[in-house]
């Protein structure tokens, strides 16, 4: 009884942030929405038993990939009012659409999976531990795959977001290393009153 | 089959993954101007399809479903990494993000 509360009280409170994600004028408020929806989407994976990936929801979601987007949606300074011009010509059609699809799920979802029973119990080994049992066994490659992909994407967004502004003091450490002693240094015998004279090319 | 019962079945947990991802359809369609709206609406289609993965392998108490939704959540690391990239040399080059700008390559 108390978990069926529990799963209202989450279930609402991501639905209500989902819509407010995509309704909200201020983007600003939009990332907040969709970090209290990820936050509520982890509770009800722990209401499903799956702990380590609600844990994963929150550090990764909205630890990074949120954070991520609250920092860009401050960095970037856009006119949010003119991206809203198309807000309310398309309303109309896109609940008109969500409804026939919404409508479609739930007669898909409750003919098909209504009578599922409850919960299976579970059997006493930790749900991370259940999961690593798996994922280094059987799925390993595609886990290494995982990994690459991030790699990849790591690279890609320094890759593109990497600029080299001109007027800009930075180490050069091929330039530092090809550097000789002859190119550089010269010796000079100074005779007292007169100073050292300054050689062609050097500062 | 009651709507609101005090046992919840795997029909509950789809009809919250079908309403964020109803949800995430909706926004993409309303917010066409705005790219950092519609990154936002894809992630929480992404969230839906991991609620929906994650609700199917505990109800039929088999992991590959909790495994592929570890894997739906790198993939949405990745692809969000690289989209809000892709928008801040946009950005730099064009100061602006609206979709409609986006035709230079005439594709």
């Amino acid at each position: 009884m108390i978990s069926s509360f529990f799963f209202y009280l989450f279930a609402a409170v991501t639905c209500l942030s989902g819509l407010m994600v995509v309704t909200s004028r201020n983007p600003v408020h939009s990332v907040l929405f969709l970090i209290l929806a990820f936050f509520n989407a982890a509770g009800l994976f722990i209401l499903l038993q799956a702990e380590f990936l609600a844990m994963l929801l929150v550090v990764v979601y909205v630890g990074a990939v949120a954070v991520l987007f609250l920092f860009v949606v401050m960095m970037l300074d856009i006119n949010f009012v003119e991206l809203r011009e198309g807000f309310q010509k398309y309303r109309t059609l896109g609940i008109v659409i969500g409804i026939i699809l919404l409508a479609e799920l739930f007669t898909t979802f409750f003919q098909l999976a209504g009578d599922s029973g409850a919960l299976p119990e579970t059997t006493g080994v930790h749900n991370t531990a259940q999961l690593g049992r798996v994922l280094y066994t059987e799925y390993v490659y595609l886990f290494q795959l995982a990994g690459l992909i991030l790699l990849v994407a790591m690279i890609g967004a320094i890759a593109l977001t990497l600029r080299s502004r001109p007027g800009v003091k930075r180490q050069s450490i091929s330039d530092q290393n090809s550097r000789r002693r002859e190119d550089t240094v010269r010796l000079a015998k100074v005779r007292s009153g007169e100073g050292a004279e300054a050689k062609e090319g050097s500062h | 089959m009651e709507l609101f019962t005090s046992e919840i079945t795997l029909a509950h947990y789809l009809s919250v993954a079908g309403i964020l991802f109803v949800l995430g359809v909706f926004g993409i369609f309303i917010n066409r101007k705005n790219v950092i709206t519609i990154l936002m609406s894809i992630e929480l289609i992404l969230l839906s399809v991991s609620i929906n993965l994650v609700a199917f392998s505990a109800y039929s108490a088999d992991l590959s479903g909790q495994i592929f939704s570890l894997f739906i959540l790198t993939v949405a690391a990745a692809e969000a990494a690289i989209g809000l990239a892709i928008l801040v040399v946009y950005f730099r080059n064009r100061g602006s993000i609206a979709v409609e700008d986006i035709n230079v390559m005439k594709g």
